[in-house]
């Protein structure tokens, strides 16, 4: 009975931990079968201990090459979605104007559309105009699906700012220019990070719009795709893991140094 | 063009002259580029698609449009049951993310005090790993001779859900269960962040007046903070419904041919069959059919400031 009563007080916990352990779950499979080495093309059944993939990530043709193209793309597309989706929240959130509610349903209906109907409506347009498909394209495609959730992002925090910050900077005699680098900008930084942080993740990891609208191009998540059928090399584990690694850093680390700034300003 | 040589963006004017005039343009300019973007690669593309859907042809003749819409009911008569399927798929696995994902967002909003940044970490840093090498691993968990099968078997629930017809005799893999499992995997942090957005609004004082009200927990949270949690229930459900039910990696990596979804049909159309109207057919189908089903169920959670 009181094994019960205390299941039934904790069961929030245990619930909560369960679903945790269902989600890291893969990733701990990924980081094990890392150290595999196995026989055969597939790498689903642990046979012996081995770093060799660890000492020779870049020891399969194409995936350093795949990876790589991906990184760039993952750059262009965060860097053109950033700037285009951070002036359309700052029109959204400063200002009155017709067609607001147009401009708001144009950007909501990206995020709300299976990602297959865009991808084939994307590749129905590229294929009437004759446009060769490869990194142009996919260019295209990613930085068109991460701008609404850079808008979202930025918009967030863009509404919760004090306009009266930017009054008071003005009556300080500061220019516009010089009130949107100083006061606008910092402050609205955190949101535009956030959100350049989610375009590159959505783009890096994006399969299925790129794998109808790359051609012959092959990116990371492609090679992956292709693997699947082929054989799957224990390097894609020791990216996989090593990519999971790198995350958990950078939250690490962007979360630390938060903490130390809002001790120096108390 | 001309009325945009006339009023250049930084036009050198003095602000104190002419704010107002600024002003009221800033908001276009701000917008132009991004909006454009949209409209030629968001928007246009479904023109194009619409116009292909109604053409007939082939591909080494050409296609013409000829508002053939039997291209629709003939799209719809032949693969109603992977439509069907995604609907039943994307379903369950939405149901099973709000089961599995609200325990961990109301862990993370209400009970986990000091640990609540680490578990953040943990729900979003295996977003960063690719999906589809995390979708990979699913296939040595779920493995006809791994630890969870075995187990299952020991347990006599693979006898159950091969009576129901989810899973093949003491296989996982190649069957609905997998698909479903890797859907609700893969579309789980989806449910997670928008619950947990929505629960830590709730004031907590709100728990202590319905407790000093006599209210036993189970009560307390379905009267005081499910309702309160409704509008991250409704975006949570959603956001994981709607591309999950477009979505063909799943069903391509853990099922089988008696587990295809509408995403792999409009995908091997377009890319292995190149039957493009009746991919562009399929891919509106869908999209109408998602479109009535967000609309019907918006309106029956009454969350309709949502969207």
């Amino acid at each position: 009975m009181t094994f019960v009563n205390w299941l039934k007080r904790h069961f929030v916990v245990i619930a909560g931990l369960v679903t945790l352990g269902y989600l890291l779950l893969p990733n701990i499979v990924v980081t094990v079968f890392s150290f595999n080495d196995p026989k055969g093309r597939f790498n689903y059944e642990w046979q012996e201990f081995s770093t060799a993939a660890w000492t020779d990530p870049c020891g399969v043709a194409d995936l350093c090459g795949s990876l790589s193209l991906s990184l760039q793309i993952a750059f262009w597309s965060t860097l053109g979605a950033t700037l285009l989706g951070t002036m359309i929240a700052f029109a959204l959130v400063r200002y009155r104007f017709r067609a607001r509610g147009a401009v708001n349903s144009l950007i909501f209906l990206p995020m709300a559309m299976p990602e297959v109907v865009m991808a084939a409506s994307l590749l129905t347009l590229f294929l009437n105009m004759g446009v060769q498909l490869g990194f142009w394209t996919i260019l295209i495609a990613h930085v068109m699906f991460c701008l609404s959730f850079v808008v979202t992002a930025v918009k967030a925090r863009v509404m919760s700012m004090d306009p009266r910050l930017e009054q008071a900077a003005q009556d300080l005699y500061a220019g516009p220019v010089q009130t949107f680098l100083r006061v606008t900008l910092p402050i609205a930084a955190p949101g535009i990070a956030a959100g350049a942080l989610l375009a590159f993740a959505l783009s890096f990891d994006d399969f299925i719009i790129t794998n109808f609208n790359a051609g012959s191009t092959v990116t990371f998540p492609m090679f992956v795709w292709g693997s699947a059928q082929r054989g799957t090399p224990v390097q894609i584990n020791v990216i996989g893991t090593a990519m999971f690694l790198i995350a958990v850093l950078f939250v690490v680390a962007s979360m630390v140094i938060g903490n130390r700034r809002r001790r120096q300003k108390a | 063009m001309a009325t945009l040589t006339e009023a250049p963006p930084a036009a050198p004017e003095t602000p104190a002259k002419a704010p107002r005039r600024r002003g009221r343009r800033t908001p276009y300019w701000l917008l132009l580029p991004g909006i454009l973007w949209l409209l030629v690669f968001f928007a246009l593309p479904m023109v194009y698609q619409a116009s292909t859907s109604v053409q007939t042809g082939s591909l080494e003749e050409g296609y013409e449009v000829t508002w053939h819409f039997a291209t629709y009911w003939n799209a719809l008569s032949e693969y109603w049951p992977q439509f069907l399927r995604s609907v039943l798929y994307a379903g369950s696995a939405t149901i099973l993310c709000l089961l599995l994902g609200y325990p961990l967002a109301y862990l993370i909003a209400f009970r986990a005090g000091r640990w609540r940044n680490l578990i953040m970490i943990l729900v979003i840093a295996p977003f960063f790993t690719s999906f589809l090498i995390r979708t990979l691993a699913w296939k040595t968990i779920l493995a006809d001779s791994g630890p969870v099968v075995g187990a299952l078997d020991a347990l006599h629930v693979l006898d159950v859900t091969s009576w129901l017809g989810v899973t093949a005799g003491d296989r996982v893999l190649a069957t609905p269960l997998a698909v479903v499992c890797g859907l609700t995997y893969n579309f789980l942090p989806f449910m997670i962040l928008p619950l947990y957005t929505s629960l830590e609004r709730i004031d907590g004082r709100l728990h202590e007046a319905a407790g000093d009200l006599y209210a036993r927990p189970s009560t307390t949270f379905r009267k005081v903070t499910f309702p309160l949690s409704m509008p991250g229930v409704v975006s949570g459900t959603l956001l994981t419904f709607i591309p999950a039910s477009g979505d063909y990696v799943n069903a391509d990596l853990l099922g089988s041919t008696d587990t295809r979804m509408i995403g792999n049909v409009i995908q091997s159309q377009f890319l292995r069959i190149l039957d493009y109207p009746t991919a562009a057919a399929l891919s509106f189908i869908l999209m109408f059919a998602i479109l009535i089903m967000v609309t019907l169920y918006i309106r029956k959670s009454g969350t309709e400031d949502l969207v």
